[in-house]
């Protein structure tokens, strides 16, 4: 079963952009009440979809230099990183299907 | 179709109506299913501190108040799925509702699906939401700690948000279209007292300025026609709600703002088919009026349901 890692400001570039698979960030923070539904279902994809890919969460509280360089300005907030590079962003809470629908169209 | 997709009743909402309506309906031994496509809570899950639900001397956060809620009726066997609701078809005995996620079999419907906030309907809010349009300040006032904001509105929502804002935010800038507010006493007095709270009264929204990001808004003042540009880093919204009814159309009566016509029992004209809450109309939108609603359906729904044997 995989489960969704934390990720820290300093950690970011050794586990998502260096990463050898898709990561999905999850940018949330303690005191944001939609991010509490979007972090059940990124642990419901990771376990569907653990084998494809990663699944991370960012706490926008405490790591800020992240959540600036790729102007997250709303949470929650899912980046999709591939090689280094930020391929998809979704805003705000969506229900599960629509988000497998991403997935699977961006893992072919 | 199979029959543990069938239930007494179904639940389209799980707000503070729907969740009290799951309570009663339950411990009336109904078998109840409970569909919300968003935040269990509703609309109160946004809200920082609730302050006037009755039980809660010291205020609540809106949040934990849903998920207690939630607690308590699923301790009966309130069960629940997460699943938008897109079409309910009447029916003799029972009632279809269509979900994003399957199709459910019910004697009797209970909607409880609040409202929304409305949109300004301008160029650009909805390619900069989360990009510095918001309409919840909980989730992003933080993101813009220090900042100049604004806030569009003058009900409690927007004076509430802004309070908020006012603990993070270096200035507020309070848009509203009116010289006075509509906002509760007691939260007017605190927004006049915050000296980072600004007011712009007599004045409206016409753009949003910005292409990556939110960088100003164009505002006219509606007295005398002075347009001007307002820099911020953030613009939060609460200019009203919508009702969430756009599937319920021809289906139960509805008022000219679309929201649901009941009597005092919650019942619509058409059998089977309840409403409570914000969803309803002439409904106070308050978290414990949505709350008394939802225990009224649900003691008319269980009558309904032995009635039909
Ligand atoms: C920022 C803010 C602060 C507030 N502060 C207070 C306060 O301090 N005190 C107070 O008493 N009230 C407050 N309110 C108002 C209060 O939140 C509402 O009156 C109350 O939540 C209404 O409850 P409800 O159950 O009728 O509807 P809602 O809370 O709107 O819940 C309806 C639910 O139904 C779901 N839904 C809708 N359509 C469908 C569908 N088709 N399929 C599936 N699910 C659906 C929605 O996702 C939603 O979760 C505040 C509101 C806001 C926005």
């Amino acid at each position: 079963m995989a489960k969704p890692f934390d990720v820290s400001d300093d950690k970011f570039d050794e586990e998502v952009l260096r990463a050898n698979s898709p990561v999905l960030v999850d940018f949330w923070a303690p005191w944001c009440g939609p991010c509490q539904p979007m972090g059940a279902i990124v642990k419901e994809l990771a376990d569907e979809y653990g084998d494809r890919m990663k699944f991370a969460k960012l706490n926008v509280d405490g790591n800020p230099k992240i959540a600036s360089k790729y102007g997250i300005q709303g949470i929650p907030t899912l980046l999709v990183f591939k090689d280094g590079k930020p391929m998809r962003q979704i805003i705000g809470l969506r229900p599960k299907a629509e988000l497998k629908k991403e997935l699977d169209q961006l893992l072919g | 179709m199979t029959m543990d997709k069938a239930y007494d009743v179904v639940i389209i909402g799980g707000g503070p109506a729907g969740l009290t309506a799951g309570l009663y309906a339950t411990r009336a031994g109904l078998k109840t299913l409970l569909i919300e496509k968003g935040v269990i809570g509703g609309q109160i899950a946004n809200a920082e501190l609730v302050e006037n639900y009755p039980g809660f001397p010291d205020g609540i956060s809106g949040f934990e108040l849903g998920q207690l809620m939630h607690q308590q009726a699923m301790r009966y066997g309130l069960e629940t799925i997460g699943a938008e609701v897109v079409a309910l078809e009447p029916g003799g005995k029972t009632r279809l509702v269509r979900t994003s996620d399957g199709e459910y079999v019910a004697r009797a419907v209970i909607i409880a699906g609040g409202s929304e906030l409305s949109k300004l309907g301008i160029p650009r809010e909805e390619r900069l939401t989360g990009k510095g349009v918001s309409y919840c300040a909980t989730c992003d006032g933080p993101l813009f700690k220090d900042k100049t904001v604004a806030v569009v509105g003058g009900g409690d929502a927007a004076i509430t948000e802004a309070l908020v804002l006012a603990k993070l935010c270096s200035k507020i800038f309070v848009i509203h279209r009116r010289n006075q507010l509509r906002a509760s006493r007691i939260l007017q007095e605190r927004a006049f007292a915050e000296p980072r709270i600004e007011f712009i009264w007599d004045t409206v929204v016409d753009e949003i300025i910005g292409d990556e990001r939110l960088e100003a808004l164009k505002t006219r003042n509606v007295k005398t026609g002075e347009v001007s540009t307002l820099n911020v880093s953030a613009v939060f919204i609460y200019i009203g709600f919508s009702p969430n009814t756009g599937y319920l159309k021809g289906l139960v009566p509805l008022d000219s703002a679309g929201l649901v016509i009941t009597n005092e029992r919650m019942e619509t004209t058409t059998p089977g088919i309840f409403a409570c809450g914000d969803i309803r109309h002439n409904s106070a939108k308050q978290a414990i009026t949505a709350a008394g609603d939802g225990a009224t359906a649900a003691m008319a729904t269980e009558r309904f349901v032995r009635e039909q044997g």
